[in-house]
């Protein structure tokens, strides 16, 4: 049994949370520096270059990417030998996010859904736990914007839509969405599963490094198939024209009912934000 | 930039508004004010209700941000623009009061198409997602009114050489629809 003490979770937590708002991850800039070699769109092209400079005096300057730093997401894998001791995980995770939006200068931007009364500090993070063999503790804090959130759906349709319905589906949620997710954009898929399963496996779908390959031979070919076509709309960077609408769709997949075929669609803008720690 | 981005001053008249053409870049500077969802429901609630605003709207540019606070030594943090859509409901009524620029990103509704054509206002698009450069185009910032509303209060900025695109003009150009179909290969 290995023990793990929720105060050093918070630490760590808090500085994630500054880490993942300023900092873009070498492979989403590389995937940009490559969509920009091939952007044929004078003002796409002058986006993507605005983007990549802007991560460049994010990180120099120790200022946020985007004054969206989000809802805190994170994604916790807890090896089943693990120990947590001294507080409540949740607390622990949480009391991270306050000290980090506050220490970092993030916006706070949760509120009550009903009153819309801003909660202050950012909390309560969304929590996805994982339990693992061994003795592992990860943790990954994916803040998420809701420029791109409020893009998303969940579509459960009958069997007879077929794998041609669930494209035609997340094409068209591109192509309706148009500028307002800030393209170039990341296309998190969740196929199959439950209503709720579909929707996570499409979020975690996000966190897979830009560039990466999809292990499943189906789904990478289907993930190259989407992306030609999302990149044919012409909707281009910030949906003013161009070749570059999304960076990379990324697919998971999981068994589903004899009744149905969810899909689920996560859209990320192009600051695809997220930062891990093992301890 | 390219050489034909046109230099413009904000607060805007109309000679400036007439003279852009959906697609122009331009270089923005100048005061502004901010607001976003809260603050045009407030505005429009208002006006609505027979009351005055507690700033002027006549001949403004409001840009959509809710900013980062502002870290030490610097008058504001991370400052990209929101997405334009969630305010179109309330931007007629304040076009047809003497707004006359929009700063944000995406798509705007037929209606408020049509208001900026009958009253002449412009809409610009700024980079989504690039908060840390477009917060370098800001040198004061100033909360005006409903500080309570946090990073959804109203401030007046004092800008310069901000980077935008005329996304729609007063003639109905709109390069959200003709910069896609230019593109368009299947």
């Amino acid at each position: 049994m290995r023990t793990i003490f929720a105060n050093d979770v918070t630490t760590v937590v808090r500085n994630l949370c500054i880490q993942a708002c300023t900092i873009l991850g070498p492979d989403v800039i590389n995937q940009i520096e490559k969509a920009l070699g091939g952007e044929t769109s004078p003002t796409g092209r002058m986006a993507l270059e605005k983007i990549i400079q802007n991560a460049e005096i994010a990180a120099k300057e120790n200022i946020p990417l985007c004054q969206d730093t989000g809802m805190a997401v994170v994604f916790l894998e807890i090896g089943q030998d693990v120990h947590i001791t001294g507080g409540s995980l949740q607390d622990a995770i949480n009391e991270g996010v306050r000290q980090g939006y506050k220490d970092g200068y993030l916006r706070k931007s949760t509120l009550d859904p009903v009153t819309r009364r801003n909660v202050g500090d950012n909390t309560p993070a969304v929590i996805h736990t994982e339990i693992v063999p061994g003795a592992r503790f990860r943790i990954v804090f994916a803040p998420k914007g809701f420029g791109s959130e409020n893009m998303s759906r969940v579509m459960m349709f009958p069997p007879s839509a077929g794998i041609e319905g669930a494209k035609d589906f997340i094409v068209h949620r591109v192509i309706e969405s148009g500028g307002n997710p800030c393209p170039p954009i990341v296309v998190g898929v969740g196929l199959g599963g439950t209503f709720e399963k579909s929707a996570l496996m499409a979020k975690k779908a996000l966190l897979r490094p830009l560039g990466s390959q999809n292990p499943d031979p189906t789904l990478d070919a289907l993930e190259k198939e989407l992306l030609q076509k999302i990149n044919a709309t012409g909707i281009g960077p910030m949906g003013l024209g161009g070749n570059t609408t999304a960076l990379a769709v990324h697919i998971n997949s999981y068994p589903t009912h004899i009744a149905s075929l969810p899909v689920a669609v996560n859209i990320q803008c192009h600051s695809c934000r997220h930062a891990e720690a093992t301890l | 930039m390219n050489p034909e981005t046109k230099k413009i001053m904000a607060p805007l008249d109309a000679p400036v508004v007439k003279n852009l053409k959906a697609g122009d870049t331009v270089l923005l500077s100048g005061i502004i004010i901010t607001g976003r969802d809260a603050a045009h429901k407030k505005m429009v609630d208002l006006i609505n209700s027979g009351q005055d605003l507690p700033f002027s709207i006549n001949g403004e540019v409001i840009y959509y941000v809710g900013p980062t606070p502002a870290p030490p030594g610097r008058p504001i943090g991370a400052a990209g623009p929101t997405t334009s859509y969630r305010m179109d409901q309330y931007a007629p009524l304040l076009i047809e009061r003497g707004l006359k620029g929009m700063i944000g990103k995406g798509r705007r509704s037929e209606d408020v198409k049509e208001a900026m054509k009958k009253w002449g206002a412009v809409y610009f698009a700024a980079i989504g997602g690039t908060g840390a450069l477009m917060s370098r185009c800001i040198k004061e910032a100033e909360v005006i009114a409903w500080d309570e509303l946090g990073p959804e209060a109203v401030r007046r900025l004092a800008v310069e050489d901000m980077p935008l695109i005329v996304a729609t003009d007063i003639y109905g150009g709109d390069l959200y629809i003709s910069g896609p179909e230019q593109f368009q290969t299947n």
